[in-house]
Protein backbone atom coordinates (compact mmCIF):
# COMPACT_ATOMS: atom_id res chain seq x y z
CA UNK A 1 0.00 0.00 0.00
CA UNK A 2 1.31 3.38 -1.06
CA UNK A 3 0.32 6.92 -0.25
CA UNK A 4 -3.31 8.05 0.22
CA UNK A 5 -4.56 9.72 -2.56
CA UNK A 6 -7.36 11.08 -0.66
CA UNK A 7 -5.75 14.33 1.28
CA UNK A 8 -7.29 16.05 4.04
CA UNK A 9 -4.83 18.79 4.16
CA UNK A 10 -7.40 21.86 5.55
CA UNK A 11 -8.06 19.12 8.27
CA UNK A 12 -4.43 20.18 9.52
CA UNK A 13 -5.56 22.96 10.89
CA UNK A 14 -7.45 22.78 14.18
CA UNK A 15 -9.24 25.55 13.69
CA UNK A 16 -11.00 23.83 10.38
CA UNK A 17 -11.47 20.73 11.81
CA UNK A 18 -15.29 21.38 13.61
CA UNK A 19 -16.82 21.93 10.24
CA UNK A 20 -14.70 19.73 8.65
CA UNK A 21 -15.72 17.19 11.05
CA UNK A 22 -19.83 17.09 9.77
CA UNK A 23 -18.30 14.57 6.97
CA UNK A 24 -16.73 16.88 3.81
CA UNK A 25 -15.12 14.61 1.67
CA UNK A 26 -11.67 16.13 0.21
CA UNK A 27 -11.99 18.01 -3.02
CA UNK A 28 -15.47 18.43 -2.61
CA UNK A 29 -17.44 21.29 -0.58
CA UNK A 30 -13.45 23.01 0.48
CA UNK A 31 -14.85 26.77 -0.71
CA UNK A 32 -17.96 25.73 1.65
CA UNK A 33 -15.74 24.49 4.46
CA UNK A 34 -13.31 27.37 4.10
CA UNK A 35 -16.27 30.28 4.84
CA UNK A 36 -18.02 27.81 7.45
CA UNK A 37 -14.21 27.71 8.98
CA UNK A 38 -14.52 31.65 9.07
CA UNK A 39 -17.51 31.81 10.64
CA UNK A 40 -17.76 33.49 14.07
CA UNK A 41 -19.64 31.67 16.73
CA UNK A 42 -18.71 28.71 19.62
CA UNK A 43 -15.90 26.74 18.14
CA UNK A 44 -16.16 23.00 19.01
CA UNK A 45 -13.87 19.90 17.91
CA UNK A 46 -15.18 16.77 16.60
CA UNK A 47 -15.11 14.62 19.68
CA UNK A 48 -16.64 17.41 21.90
CA UNK A 49 -19.70 17.72 19.63
CA UNK A 50 -19.74 14.16 19.70
CA UNK A 51 -19.68 14.36 23.62
CA UNK A 52 -22.19 17.24 23.33
CA UNK A 53 -24.34 15.13 21.54
CA UNK A 54 -24.39 12.06 23.27
CA UNK A 55 -25.16 14.45 26.13
CA UNK A 56 -28.20 15.76 24.83
CA UNK A 57 -29.20 12.24 23.99
CA UNK A 58 -28.95 11.14 27.39
CA UNK A 59 -32.66 10.77 29.54
CA UNK A 60 -33.30 13.39 31.84
CA UNK A 61 -31.05 13.19 34.76
CA UNK A 62 -33.40 15.04 37.03
CA UNK A 63 -36.96 14.05 37.91
CA UNK A 64 -39.73 16.65 37.92
CA UNK A 65 -39.90 17.28 41.70
CA UNK A 66 -35.58 17.36 41.67
CA UNK A 67 -35.69 20.13 38.99
CA UNK A 68 -38.41 21.79 40.27
CA UNK A 69 -36.70 21.84 43.81
CA UNK A 70 -33.48 22.80 42.20
CA UNK A 71 -35.28 26.22 40.76
CA UNK A 72 -36.49 27.17 43.77
CA UNK A 73 -33.26 26.49 45.18
CA UNK A 74 -31.61 28.45 42.61
CA UNK A 75 -33.42 31.41 42.91
CA UNK A 76 -33.21 32.14 46.74
CA UNK A 77 -29.56 31.33 45.82
CA UNK A 78 -29.49 34.01 43.00
CA UNK A 79 -33.16 36.24 43.03
CA UNK A 80 -33.63 38.83 40.20
CA UNK A 81 -32.37 41.89 41.68
CA UNK A 82 -31.78 45.81 40.53
CA UNK A 83 -28.77 44.77 38.46
CA UNK A 84 -29.90 41.51 36.57
CA UNK A 85 -32.42 38.64 36.60
CA UNK A 86 -32.65 35.66 38.73
CA UNK A 87 -30.88 32.11 38.54
CA UNK A 88 -33.90 30.56 36.14
CA UNK A 89 -34.22 33.46 33.82
CA UNK A 90 -30.41 32.89 33.48
CA UNK A 91 -31.40 28.80 32.81
CA UNK A 92 -29.50 27.72 35.83
CA UNK A 93 -31.53 25.10 36.13
CA UNK A 94 -30.72 23.93 32.20
CA UNK A 95 -27.25 24.23 33.66
CA UNK A 96 -27.25 21.91 36.40
CA UNK A 97 -29.01 19.07 34.61
CA UNK A 98 -25.93 19.36 31.75
CA UNK A 99 -23.52 19.71 34.30
CA UNK A 100 -24.48 16.42 36.16
CA UNK A 101 -24.02 14.19 32.96
CA UNK A 102 -21.30 16.20 31.96
CA UNK A 103 -19.66 15.59 35.34
CA UNK A 104 -20.96 12.55 37.23
CA UNK A 105 -19.32 13.03 40.34
CA UNK A 106 -22.08 15.46 41.10
CA UNK A 107 -25.01 13.61 40.56
CA UNK A 108 -24.99 11.80 44.11
CA UNK A 109 -24.22 14.28 45.77
CA UNK A 110 -27.11 16.46 44.11
CA UNK A 111 -29.38 13.24 44.43
CA UNK A 112 -28.79 12.36 47.81
CA UNK A 113 -28.45 16.01 48.92
CA UNK A 114 -31.83 16.97 47.44
CA UNK A 115 -33.53 14.02 49.08
CA UNK A 116 -31.75 15.00 52.65
CA UNK A 117 -33.43 18.65 52.08
CA UNK A 118 -36.29 16.92 51.84
CA UNK A 119 -36.13 14.40 54.57
CA UNK A 120 -35.21 17.43 56.52
CA UNK A 121 -38.01 19.22 55.85
CA UNK A 122 -40.43 16.52 56.49
CA UNK A 123 -39.31 15.97 59.54
CA UNK A 124 -39.05 19.68 60.72
CA UNK A 125 -42.58 20.61 58.77
CA UNK A 126 -43.61 17.28 57.61
CA UNK A 127 -43.79 18.82 53.70
CA UNK A 128 -41.09 18.31 51.47
CA UNK A 129 -39.20 21.24 50.48
CA UNK A 130 -41.00 22.28 47.13
CA UNK A 131 -44.25 22.58 49.13
CA UNK A 132 -43.14 24.29 51.96
CA UNK A 133 -44.06 28.22 52.23
CA UNK A 134 -41.22 30.60 51.47
CA UNK A 135 -40.88 31.26 54.77
CA UNK A 136 -40.33 27.70 56.06
CA UNK A 137 -37.93 27.27 53.01
CA UNK A 138 -36.33 30.35 54.33
CA UNK A 139 -35.69 29.00 57.69
CA UNK A 140 -34.10 25.69 56.02
CA UNK A 141 -32.18 27.69 53.89
CA UNK A 142 -30.26 29.61 57.20
CA UNK A 143 -29.62 26.58 58.78
CA UNK A 144 -27.44 25.37 56.17
CA UNK A 145 -26.11 28.06 54.38
CA UNK A 146 -23.41 29.63 56.75
CA UNK A 147 -20.89 26.98 57.15
CA UNK A 148 -19.48 28.82 60.30
CA UNK A 149 -22.90 29.11 61.89
CA UNK A 150 -23.56 25.22 61.62
CA UNK A 151 -20.12 23.89 62.45
CA UNK A 152 -20.25 21.13 64.95
CA UNK A 153 -23.99 20.55 64.58
CA UNK A 154 -24.34 16.60 63.33
CA UNK A 155 -27.86 16.85 62.30
CA UNK A 156 -26.77 19.39 59.34
CA UNK A 157 -23.59 19.04 58.39
CA UNK A 158 -24.59 17.22 55.06
CA UNK A 159 -26.90 19.96 54.76
CA UNK A 160 -24.59 22.54 54.51
CA UNK A 161 -21.91 20.45 51.82
CA UNK A 162 -24.92 19.98 49.97
CA UNK A 163 -25.80 23.84 50.19
CA UNK A 164 -22.27 25.09 49.19
CA UNK A 165 -22.35 22.70 46.22
CA UNK A 166 -25.80 23.79 45.15
CA UNK A 167 -24.40 27.24 45.32
CA UNK A 168 -21.49 26.55 43.75
CA UNK A 169 -22.81 25.51 40.74
CA UNK A 170 -25.96 28.21 40.60
CA UNK A 171 -23.27 31.11 40.77
CA UNK A 172 -21.30 29.53 38.28
CA UNK A 173 -24.18 28.33 35.66
CA UNK A 174 -25.41 32.07 36.45
CA UNK A 175 -22.04 34.15 35.95
CA UNK A 176 -21.23 32.57 32.54
CA UNK A 177 -24.21 33.02 31.21
CA UNK A 178 -25.27 36.29 29.15
CA UNK A 179 -26.69 37.53 32.04
CA UNK A 180 -24.40 36.97 34.57
CA UNK A 181 -21.48 38.59 32.72
CA UNK A 182 -23.51 41.59 32.34
CA UNK A 183 -23.93 41.63 35.85
CA UNK A 184 -20.45 41.40 36.52
CA UNK A 185 -19.45 44.21 34.48
CA UNK A 186 -16.79 41.47 32.08
CA UNK A 187 -15.90 44.38 29.43
CA UNK A 188 -13.32 42.21 27.29
CA UNK A 189 -13.89 39.53 24.48
CA UNK A 190 -13.25 42.93 22.10
CA UNK A 191 -10.45 42.20 19.45
CA UNK A 192 -8.10 45.11 18.49
CA UNK A 193 -10.23 47.59 20.41
CA UNK A 194 -8.19 47.69 23.78
CA UNK A 195 -7.04 51.62 24.28
CA UNK A 196 -5.12 50.81 27.75
CA UNK A 197 -6.02 51.45 31.54
CA UNK A 198 -8.53 54.13 31.41
CA UNK A 199 -7.32 57.60 32.45
CA UNK A 200 -8.89 57.59 36.40
CA UNK A 201 -8.20 54.43 36.63
CA UNK A 202 -4.42 55.28 36.27
CA UNK A 203 -4.91 57.94 38.58
CA UNK A 204 -6.29 56.01 41.53
CA UNK A 205 -3.16 53.80 42.02
CA UNK A 206 -0.97 56.82 40.91
CA UNK A 207 0.16 55.53 37.60
CA UNK A 208 0.47 56.99 34.17
CA UNK A 209 1.54 55.52 30.94
CA UNK A 210 4.60 57.43 29.21
CA UNK A 211 3.98 59.05 25.75
CA UNK A 212 5.92 56.64 24.23
CA UNK A 213 4.05 54.06 25.50
CA UNK A 214 0.92 55.52 24.06
CA UNK A 215 1.93 56.16 21.11
CA UNK A 216 3.72 52.74 20.33
CA UNK A 217 1.84 50.35 22.47
CA UNK A 218 -1.96 51.67 22.85
CA UNK A 219 -2.95 53.07 19.61
CA UNK A 220 -5.40 51.09 17.31
CA UNK A 221 -6.73 51.63 14.19
CA UNK A 222 -10.85 51.48 14.25
CA UNK B 1 -10.69 33.49 12.45
CA UNK B 2 -8.57 34.55 15.17
CA UNK B 3 -4.89 35.51 14.45
CA UNK B 4 -2.66 34.78 17.26
CA UNK B 5 1.05 36.54 16.19
CA UNK B 6 2.07 33.00 16.06
CA UNK B 7 0.52 29.98 15.18
CA UNK B 8 1.72 26.55 13.62
CA UNK B 9 -1.80 26.83 11.32
CA UNK B 10 -1.10 30.51 10.37
CA UNK B 11 2.55 30.49 10.25
CA UNK B 12 3.58 27.28 9.06
CA UNK B 13 1.09 25.20 7.60
CA UNK B 14 -0.50 27.46 5.10
CA UNK B 15 2.18 28.89 4.20
CA UNK B 16 3.76 25.93 3.49
CA UNK B 17 0.66 24.55 1.82
CA UNK B 18 0.40 27.88 -0.40
CA UNK B 19 3.58 26.50 -2.31
CA UNK B 20 2.33 23.40 -3.64
CA UNK B 21 4.53 21.35 -2.39
CA UNK B 22 3.17 19.99 0.68
CA UNK B 23 0.68 17.59 1.44
CA UNK B 24 -0.62 16.94 4.58
CA UNK B 25 -1.85 13.40 5.86
CA UNK B 26 -4.13 13.89 8.71
CA UNK B 27 -5.58 11.37 11.20
CA UNK B 28 -2.74 9.42 10.29
CA UNK B 29 -0.71 7.90 13.40
CA UNK B 30 2.75 6.89 12.91
CA UNK B 31 3.75 3.67 13.46
CA UNK B 32 7.23 3.07 12.71
CA UNK B 33 10.16 4.73 10.94
CA UNK B 34 11.11 2.44 7.65
CA UNK B 35 14.56 1.79 7.25
CA UNK B 36 16.22 -0.31 4.26
CA UNK B 37 19.08 -2.99 4.59
CA UNK B 38 21.68 -0.18 5.08
CA UNK B 39 20.08 1.11 7.56
CA UNK B 40 18.98 4.18 5.91
CA UNK B 41 15.42 5.90 6.93
CA UNK B 42 13.06 5.22 3.79
CA UNK B 43 9.94 6.53 4.86
CA UNK B 44 7.30 5.75 7.51
CA UNK B 45 4.01 3.96 8.01
CA UNK B 46 1.21 4.59 9.59
CA UNK B 47 -2.40 3.63 10.48
CA UNK B 48 -5.32 5.89 9.07
CA UNK B 49 -7.46 6.21 11.87
CA UNK B 50 -10.30 6.77 9.82
CA UNK B 51 -10.00 3.18 7.72
CA UNK B 52 -8.01 1.55 9.95
CA UNK B 53 -5.64 0.27 7.26
CA UNK B 54 -1.76 0.35 6.96
CA UNK B 55 -0.30 2.43 4.42
CA UNK B 56 3.55 4.34 3.98
CA UNK B 57 4.93 7.37 2.81
CA UNK B 58 8.45 7.43 1.12
CA UNK B 59 10.74 9.99 1.18
CA UNK B 60 14.45 10.84 0.54
CA UNK B 61 14.60 11.89 4.37
CA UNK B 62 12.71 11.56 7.32
CA UNK B 63 12.16 14.07 9.87
CA UNK B 64 10.44 14.02 13.17
CA UNK B 65 8.80 16.36 15.17
CA UNK B 66 6.16 14.42 17.26
CA UNK B 67 7.04 16.03 20.35
CA UNK B 68 9.80 14.50 22.76
CA UNK B 69 7.92 11.47 23.86
CA UNK B 70 6.25 10.29 20.89
CA UNK B 71 9.45 10.69 18.74
CA UNK B 72 11.21 8.15 21.25
CA UNK B 73 8.50 6.05 21.17
CA UNK B 74 8.39 5.84 16.96
CA UNK B 75 12.56 5.59 17.22
CA UNK B 76 12.72 2.55 20.09
CA UNK B 77 9.44 0.99 17.98
CA UNK B 78 11.50 0.91 14.72
CA UNK B 79 13.98 -1.51 15.64
CA UNK B 80 15.74 -3.59 12.04
CA UNK B 81 18.38 -5.64 11.37
CA UNK B 82 20.62 -2.90 11.61
CA UNK B 83 19.08 -0.87 14.41
CA UNK B 84 18.47 -3.73 16.93
CA UNK B 85 18.23 -1.35 20.00
CA UNK B 86 15.71 0.99 18.14
CA UNK B 87 16.39 3.23 15.21
CA UNK B 88 19.18 6.07 16.27
CA UNK B 89 19.58 4.72 19.70
CA UNK B 90 23.17 2.45 19.33
CA UNK B 91 24.31 5.08 22.19
CA UNK B 92 21.29 3.73 24.38
CA UNK B 93 19.85 7.24 25.22
CA UNK B 94 16.81 7.16 23.33
CA UNK B 95 14.14 7.51 25.92
CA UNK B 96 16.37 8.59 28.47
CA UNK B 97 17.50 12.34 29.84
CA UNK B 98 13.78 13.40 29.70
CA UNK B 99 12.79 16.31 31.58
CA UNK B 100 10.14 18.89 32.37
CA UNK B 101 10.14 22.35 33.74
CA UNK B 102 9.83 23.06 37.34
CA UNK B 103 6.48 24.24 38.03
CA UNK B 104 5.36 25.82 41.35
CA UNK B 105 1.91 28.44 42.18
CA UNK B 106 0.30 30.47 44.77
CA UNK B 107 -2.72 32.76 44.32
CA UNK B 108 -5.27 35.01 46.38
CA UNK B 109 -6.97 38.47 46.59
CA UNK B 110 -5.36 41.64 46.25
CA UNK B 111 -7.67 43.68 48.57
CA UNK B 112 -7.36 47.27 47.20
CA UNK B 113 -8.53 46.01 43.81
CA UNK B 114 -12.08 44.76 45.80
CA UNK B 115 -15.18 46.52 43.88
CA UNK B 116 -13.03 48.49 41.40
CA UNK B 117 -14.00 50.02 38.66
CA UNK B 118 -14.43 47.75 35.34
CA UNK B 119 -12.84 47.82 32.15
CA UNK B 120 -11.41 45.46 29.49
CA UNK B 121 -8.32 43.68 30.64
CA UNK B 122 -8.22 41.23 28.60
CA UNK B 123 -4.53 39.99 28.07
CA UNK B 124 -3.71 40.89 31.38
CA UNK B 125 -4.48 37.56 33.13
CA UNK B 126 -2.71 35.41 30.30
CA UNK B 127 0.15 36.90 28.64
CA UNK B 128 3.75 36.31 29.56
CA UNK B 129 4.15 39.22 31.97
CA UNK B 130 7.20 37.51 33.76
CA UNK B 131 10.24 38.38 36.09
CA UNK B 132 13.19 36.65 34.63
CA UNK B 133 15.49 34.58 37.16
CA UNK B 134 17.21 37.16 38.76
CA UNK B 135 19.68 35.27 41.58
CA UNK B 136 23.16 34.41 41.66
CA UNK B 137 23.25 30.35 42.39
CA UNK B 138 26.46 30.34 44.30
CA UNK B 139 25.01 31.56 47.22
CA UNK B 140 21.66 29.14 46.82
CA UNK B 141 21.21 25.45 47.46
CA UNK B 142 19.60 24.16 44.02
CA UNK B 143 21.44 24.83 40.25
CA UNK B 144 19.88 26.98 37.91
CA UNK B 145 17.00 29.20 37.59
CA UNK B 146 13.14 30.09 37.15
CA UNK B 147 11.04 32.71 36.18
CA UNK B 148 7.91 33.64 37.21
CA UNK B 149 4.60 34.60 35.53
CA UNK B 150 1.83 36.72 36.75
CA UNK B 151 -2.06 36.76 36.07
CA UNK B 152 -5.09 38.32 37.29
CA UNK B 153 -7.81 40.66 36.15
CA UNK B 154 -11.34 41.06 34.92
CA UNK B 155 -11.05 37.37 33.30
CA UNK B 156 -13.96 36.43 31.34
CA UNK B 157 -16.13 33.91 33.58
CA UNK B 158 -16.05 30.54 32.56
CA UNK B 159 -16.74 27.34 34.62
CA UNK B 160 -15.64 26.96 38.12
CA UNK B 161 -16.08 31.35 38.48
CA UNK B 162 -18.29 32.06 41.36
CA UNK B 163 -17.61 28.96 42.84
CA UNK B 164 -16.15 28.46 46.66
CA UNK B 165 -17.63 32.26 48.18
CA UNK B 166 -17.98 30.58 51.47
CA UNK B 167 -13.98 30.52 51.82
CA UNK B 168 -13.82 34.52 50.62
CA UNK B 169 -17.07 36.11 51.74
CA UNK B 170 -16.74 36.28 55.54
CA UNK B 171 -13.08 37.31 55.69
CA UNK B 172 -13.15 40.39 54.26
CA UNK B 173 -15.55 43.29 54.48
CA UNK B 174 -17.61 43.59 51.52
CA UNK B 175 -18.36 47.29 50.75
CA UNK B 176 -17.47 47.88 54.65
CA UNK B 177 -20.30 45.41 55.94
CA UNK B 178 -18.94 42.51 57.71
CA UNK B 179 -20.56 39.13 56.70
CA UNK B 180 -20.87 35.42 57.11
CA UNK B 181 -19.24 33.40 55.32
CA UNK B 182 -21.92 31.85 52.61
CA UNK B 183 -25.41 32.96 52.21
CA UNK B 184 -27.39 33.33 49.20
CA UNK B 185 -29.32 36.34 47.91
CA UNK B 186 -28.90 39.47 46.70
CA UNK B 187 -26.09 40.19 49.44
CA UNK B 188 -24.31 36.60 47.75
CA UNK B 189 -24.60 38.46 44.07
CA UNK B 190 -23.34 42.06 46.08
CA UNK B 191 -20.24 39.65 47.12
CA UNK B 192 -19.65 38.10 43.27
CA UNK B 193 -19.54 41.98 42.35
CA UNK B 194 -17.10 43.01 45.26
CA UNK B 195 -14.65 40.31 44.30
CA UNK B 196 -14.26 40.47 40.30
CA UNK B 197 -11.23 41.12 38.94
CA UNK B 198 -8.83 41.43 42.59
CA UNK B 199 -7.36 38.26 42.09
CA UNK B 200 -3.68 38.04 41.66
CA UNK B 201 -1.40 34.79 41.34
CA UNK B 202 2.10 33.70 40.00
CA UNK B 203 3.50 30.45 39.16
CA UNK B 204 7.14 29.87 38.72
CA UNK B 205 8.93 27.77 35.60
CA UNK B 206 12.00 26.34 36.45
CA UNK B 207 14.82 24.36 34.61
CA UNK B 208 14.92 20.85 35.84
CA UNK B 209 18.42 19.23 35.84
CA UNK B 210 18.86 16.45 33.37
CA UNK B 211 19.44 12.61 34.60
CA UNK B 212 19.89 9.74 32.56
CA UNK B 213 17.76 7.94 34.80
CA UNK B 214 14.45 9.96 34.26
CA UNK B 215 13.66 8.44 30.81
CA UNK B 216 10.58 6.54 29.04
CA UNK B 217 10.57 3.47 27.58
CA UNK B 218 8.79 0.84 25.50
CA UNK B 219 5.96 -1.14 27.89
CA UNK B 220 6.63 -4.12 27.87
CA UNK B 221 3.22 -5.53 27.58
CA UNK B 222 1.03 -2.88 26.30
CA UNK B 223 -0.39 -1.27 22.66
CA UNK B 224 -2.37 1.21 22.54
CA UNK B 225 -5.79 0.47 20.34
CA UNK B 226 -3.64 0.47 17.12
CA UNK B 227 -1.47 -2.06 18.25
CA UNK B 228 1.63 -0.13 18.42
CA UNK B 229 3.51 -0.70 21.66
CA UNK B 230 3.58 2.12 24.15
CA UNK B 231 5.57 4.00 26.44
CA UNK B 232 5.85 3.61 30.08
CA UNK B 233 7.48 6.44 32.08
CA UNK B 234 10.22 6.93 35.02
CA UNK B 235 11.04 9.89 36.44
CA UNK B 236 11.94 11.16 39.93
CA UNK B 237 12.69 14.51 40.57
CA UNK B 238 15.92 15.35 42.47
CA UNK B 239 16.24 17.30 45.22
CA UNK B 240 17.77 20.28 43.33
CA UNK B 241 13.90 20.44 42.24
CA UNK B 242 12.48 20.58 45.32
CA UNK B 243 14.90 22.58 46.62
CA UNK B 244 13.77 24.95 43.72
CA UNK B 245 10.48 24.98 44.29
CA UNK B 246 10.76 25.75 47.88
CA UNK B 247 12.51 29.06 47.14
CA UNK B 248 9.63 29.82 44.98
CA UNK B 249 7.21 29.13 47.61
CA UNK B 250 9.40 31.41 49.63
CA UNK B 251 9.52 34.08 46.93
CA UNK B 252 5.58 33.98 46.13
CA UNK B 253 4.76 34.18 49.90
CA UNK B 254 7.11 37.24 50.00
CA UNK B 255 5.79 39.40 46.77
CA UNK B 256 2.57 38.24 47.85
CA UNK B 257 2.93 39.58 51.22
CA UNK B 258 4.50 42.25 50.17
CA UNK B 259 2.22 43.62 47.60
CA UNK B 260 -0.35 43.41 50.05
CA UNK B 261 -2.18 40.56 49.21
CA UNK B 262 -3.92 37.45 50.70
CA UNK B 263 -2.94 34.29 49.89
CA UNK B 264 -5.70 32.00 49.53
CA UNK B 265 -4.29 28.93 47.65
CA UNK B 266 -1.19 27.17 46.98
CA UNK B 267 0.62 28.34 50.64
CA UNK B 268 0.70 24.67 51.94
CA UNK B 269 4.79 23.93 50.55
CA UNK B 270 6.44 21.16 53.16
CA UNK B 271 8.60 18.50 52.53
CA UNK B 272 6.43 15.70 52.17
CA UNK B 273 4.77 17.44 49.39
CA UNK B 274 7.86 18.73 47.49
CA UNK B 275 6.72 22.26 48.26
CA UNK B 276 3.74 21.71 45.61
CA UNK B 277 6.30 20.78 42.92
CA UNK B 278 4.06 19.88 39.63
CA UNK B 279 4.27 16.55 38.75
CA UNK B 280 6.68 15.83 35.84
CA UNK B 281 4.88 15.69 32.68
CA UNK B 282 2.40 18.88 34.15
CA UNK B 283 4.03 21.70 32.79
CA UNK B 284 4.20 19.59 29.42
CA UNK B 285 7.29 21.12 28.34
CA UNK B 286 8.81 17.58 27.54
CA UNK B 287 12.61 17.29 26.58
CA UNK B 288 15.68 15.34 26.08
CA UNK B 289 14.73 12.04 24.98
CA UNK B 290 17.13 11.93 21.95
CA UNK B 291 19.69 14.38 22.66
CA UNK B 292 22.15 15.88 20.76
CA UNK B 293 26.01 16.22 21.39
CA UNK B 294 29.43 15.51 19.08
CA UNK B 295 30.15 11.86 20.69
CA UNK B 296 27.60 9.07 18.97
CA UNK B 297 27.98 6.69 21.93
CA UNK B 298 26.53 9.17 24.14
CA UNK B 299 23.96 10.80 22.48
CA UNK B 300 21.39 10.56 19.77
CA UNK B 301 21.97 13.26 17.17
CA UNK B 302 24.69 15.57 16.00
CA UNK B 303 24.34 19.49 16.24
CA UNK B 304 22.48 19.69 13.19
CA UNK B 305 19.36 17.53 14.97
CA UNK B 306 20.65 14.44 12.43
CA UNK B 307 20.73 10.78 13.69
CA UNK B 308 24.47 9.47 13.97
CA UNK B 309 23.45 5.97 13.46
CA UNK B 310 21.24 7.22 10.24
CA UNK B 311 22.30 10.71 8.30
CA UNK B 312 18.82 10.91 6.66
CA UNK B 313 16.90 10.90 9.87
CA UNK B 314 16.32 14.36 11.44
CA UNK B 315 14.15 14.76 14.97
CA UNK B 316 13.48 18.66 15.15
CA UNK B 317 11.33 18.45 18.48
CA UNK B 318 12.25 18.67 22.24
CA UNK B 319 13.58 15.07 21.92
CA UNK B 320 16.89 16.62 20.61
CA UNK B 321 17.37 19.34 23.78
CA UNK B 322 20.23 18.28 26.46
CA UNK B 323 18.65 20.69 28.92
CA UNK B 324 15.89 23.50 28.43
CA UNK B 325 16.22 26.57 29.58
CA UNK B 326 13.46 27.71 32.47
CA UNK B 327 11.38 29.31 29.09
CA UNK B 328 9.26 27.67 27.09
CA UNK B 329 10.86 25.53 24.57
CA UNK B 330 8.90 26.17 21.93
CA UNK B 331 10.85 29.16 20.06
CA UNK B 332 14.01 26.73 20.54
CA UNK B 333 12.70 24.13 18.60
CA UNK B 334 11.60 26.79 15.82
CA UNK B 335 15.18 28.18 15.25
CA UNK B 336 16.41 24.27 15.91
CA UNK B 337 14.05 22.75 13.43
CA UNK B 338 15.13 26.26 10.55
CA UNK B 339 18.66 25.42 11.23
CA UNK B 340 17.90 21.51 10.64
CA UNK B 341 16.11 22.12 7.30
CA UNK B 342 18.48 24.43 6.34
CA UNK B 343 21.38 22.37 6.72
CA UNK B 344 19.01 19.13 5.13
CA UNK B 345 18.92 21.74 2.35
CA UNK B 346 22.41 22.16 2.06
CA UNK B 347 23.22 18.33 2.43
CA UNK B 348 20.75 17.54 -0.81
CA UNK B 349 22.57 20.02 -2.78
CA UNK B 350 25.59 18.20 -1.78
CA UNK B 351 24.40 15.25 -2.66
CA UNK B 352 25.18 14.19 0.42
CA UNK B 353 21.22 12.79 1.08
Amino acid sequence: MKRRESLKYIAASALASATLAAGCKPGEKKEEAAKEAFKPGVHRYEDELQELKALENMPKFFNEHEIATITILGDIIIPKDAVSGSASEAKVPDFIEFTVKDQPKFQVPMRGGLKWLDMFCLKKFNKSFKDCSEQQRIEVVDLIAYPERAKGKSELTQGVAFFSTIRDLTATGFYTSEMGVKDLGYAGNKPNQWNGVPDDVLKQYGMAYTPRELEVCLSFDA
Amino acid sequence: MAKADFSSPNVLIYPALKTGKLEVIADAMAREVITDDNGKATGVSYVSKEDMLEYQVDGRVVILAASACETARLLLNSKSQRHPNGLANSSNVVGKYLQDSNGTAMGGYLPELFGRKRYNEDGVGGMHVYTPWWLDNKKLDFPRGYHIEYWGGFGQPAYGFGMGMQGINGKYAVNGKKKEAGGYGASLKEDQRYFYGANVGMAGRGEAVAFEHNKCEIDPNTVDKYGIPVLRFDVTQSDHEIKQAKHMKETFREMMHNMGAVITWGDDGTPENKYGLDKPGYIIHEAGTARMGDNAKTSALNKWSQAHDCNNLFCVDGSQFTSQADKNITWTILALSMRASEYIIDEMKKQNL
